[in-house]
């Protein structure tokens, strides 16, 4: 099998008339949205208890006291499954040379000129952002939500502490809710990229658009022998 | 019931009136209310209250805490010896105010100071919990100064125990809810000074209003002051706005001696940030960045894929690949679509 160094070992070209490519397997999809959801349901409960025009929203989880229990049994669990996701995207996420000429032209892609830009692998740098962003976006939120979670660490740390952990979660917070802004906006924007994370295709044109280097080599691989 | 509404409370000494009056404190009397920002104004303005406390006088019999757990009902650990009189060993949801010693030498005369300090709610006019609490109503204030917690509406976050400057709210562990010293409201609300006040054998906790108790203070002190306590002073923090249980302190320069009486309490000001500007400018942040998301779909183009993007590809993959039959590719999962 070819070296991969723009794709992952699932992505493939599923059809050719037209080109149709495999982006996320089932398991990836599935579990960005299980993660989706739970980050949801953190906002929802989250900002309930941060601004008090959005308490009303705790009746969703059956109250102000089950909201406060749900929260962090959420947060827990959605940091598991971030986990999971981020140990399948962290490779190819890492920083490279073209994302710095990506970046300095970033008003061309604005401007409608994205053949101006260089071609990229599996990700751009705003894709890489995002999912750094949120990689520590949500640690600080788990370590400093650990420290704030009454019924179970009452003790941790004391109250001085205490209050700087209640600061920082609700920063963290206020910023991973602009980057999902960011993340859902330009899955809009960029037309026919949210079947990546539901069918998990596709389309060359899209492929070949966005990301040309990660297209050629997931033919690339294809052409070679298969790997049994 | 009797139509007649209970006096406010004067003094913790006398007994009840006979006749049953109906509670003075309603919703109308309360001035702040935990995450409430447009609460009806007061129809009201009742006296300021406040209990003093008077160290000098202080015997650390702990009738107080036995009158508060009696008027409470409340239900404290029975606790172990761990070598000092201090019994609980802090407060807790069961334990609203607590008799704390200290042993204190003075360097300048080499004598024993032992310091009692009966510690509990100081019922803050600006008080750090109800800033903190995010459930609506959960902490109340009400015109007379007492700062109190509504059980049925708590919802168990611990955020007071972060806001306050004084280490007094307590968690229950099993109730999910905040406790601390009512300054006994229900007592106060049918005309009756707090429990502890009325249960002192040695006068050193009295109660009545702010104005009358801080004028007592003043006798107090010229008294321990022409008993050799120079600076003896009453204890009104001005960081929280003054407080309306107060302290007559013989040594009143040095407040941490006290079982760690903190000499300049305010709300933090982490606290302040957090409650402040992360929340305005935070959720006016995600505002924007919504709004901004809106307007730029609505007067700019998507990012669409060409028609020439799509011939594109063909041709990459197909000076790859080869001209190949779909089926060809197609693992045995995605046959179906194929």
């Amino acid at each position: 099998m070819a070296d991969r160094e723009y794709s992952e070992s699932s992505d493939r070209i599923i059809a050719t008339e037209p080109v149709e490519v495999r982006r996320y397997a089932a398991h990836t999809r599935i579990n960005h949205w299980f993660t989706a959801i739970l980050i949801i349901l953190l906002i929802l409960s989250g900002f309930a208890l941060f601004w008090p025009r959005l308490f009303f929203l705790t009746g969703i989880f059956g109250g102000g006291q089950n909201a406060r229990f749900l929260h962090p049994i959420f947060g827990v669990v959605a940091c598991l499954s971030f986990l999971l996701l981020f140990l399948q995207l962290w490779k190819l996420n890492l920083m490279r040379r073209e994302d710095v000429v990506w970046a300095s032209k970033i008003t061309d892609l604005l401007a409608g000129h994205e053949e101006r830009l260089p071609e990229l692998g599996k990700y751009n740098l705003g894709q890489k952002l995002v999912f750094w962003g949120m990689f520590w976006l949500l640690l600080t939120m788990v370590a400093s939500g650990l420290m704030i979670w009454q019924q179970f660490f009452p003790d941790l740390v004391s109250i001085p502490v205490r209050r700087w952990a209640l600061l920082v979660h609700s920063i963290a917070a206020v910023l991973s809710v602009l980057v999902i802004i960011v993340h859902v906006y330009a899955a809009i924007w960029t037309r026919g990229t949210i079947s990546a994370m539901t069918s998990g295709n596709v389309t060359g044109g899209w492929a070949w658009r966005h990301h040309r280097k990660w297209l050629r080599e997931v033919a690339r691989r294809q052409d070679s022998p298969p790997a049994e | 019931m009797s139509e007649n509404m209970a006096p406010p409370p004067t003094t913790a000494v006398s007994n009840p009136p006979v006749e049953a009056l109906a509670p003075n404190l309603g919703d109308g009397d309360i001035v702040l209310a935990s995450a409430t920002p447009n609460l009806p104004p007061p129809t009201r303005q009742l006296e300021k209250l406040a209990k003093l406390i008077d160290i000098s006088k202080c015997i650390g019999c702990k009738a107080c805490q036995s009158a508060c757990i009696e008027w409470n009902d409340t239900h404290p650990e029975i606790g172990v010896n761990f070598g000092s009189y201090e019994n609980p060993h802090d407060l807790s949801s069961e334990m609203f105010t607590l008799m704390r010693f200290n042993e204190y030498e003075d360097p300048e005369t080499g004598n024993l100071d032992w310091l009692i300090r009966k510690d509990g709610c100081m019922h803050c006019e600006d008080p750090g919990c109800l800033k903190a609490c995010p459930s609506p109503g959960a902490i109340v204030k009400y015109s007379n100064g007492i700062v109190d917690f509504i059980h049925d509406k708590c919802i168990g976050c611990g955020y007071c125990i972060s806001g306050c400057p004084f280490d007094i709210p307590r968690m229950s562990p099993t109730k999910h809810v905040v406790a601390k010293c009512t300054l006994c409201s229900d007592r106060v609300s049918v005309g009756q000074g707090p429990a502890c006040a009325k249960a002192c054998p040695t006068q050193a906790i009295v109660f009545g209003t702010k104005d009358d108790m801080i004028a007592h203070a003043e006798e107090r002190i010229t008294d321990l002051n022409g008993r050799g306590y120079d600076h003896a002073a009453l204890y009104d923090p001005p960081g929280v706005g003054g407080t309306h249980v107060m302290y007559v302190l013989p040594i009143g320069d040095k407040p941490e001696l006290y079982s760690g009486l903190p000499a300049d309490p305010k709300i933090s000001d982490v606290v302040q940030g957090w409650k402040g500007p992360t929340k305005s400018v935070g959720m006016a942040a995600i505002g924007l960045a919504a709004v901004g998301a809106v307007l730029h779909s609505i007067f700019t183009k998507p990012n669409r894929v060409t028609e020439h993007d799509q011939v594109e590809a063909e041709e990459m993959v197909e000076d790859i690949l080869g001209p190949v039959e779909t089926a060809e590719l197609a693992t045995p999962q995605d046959e179906g679509k194929a």
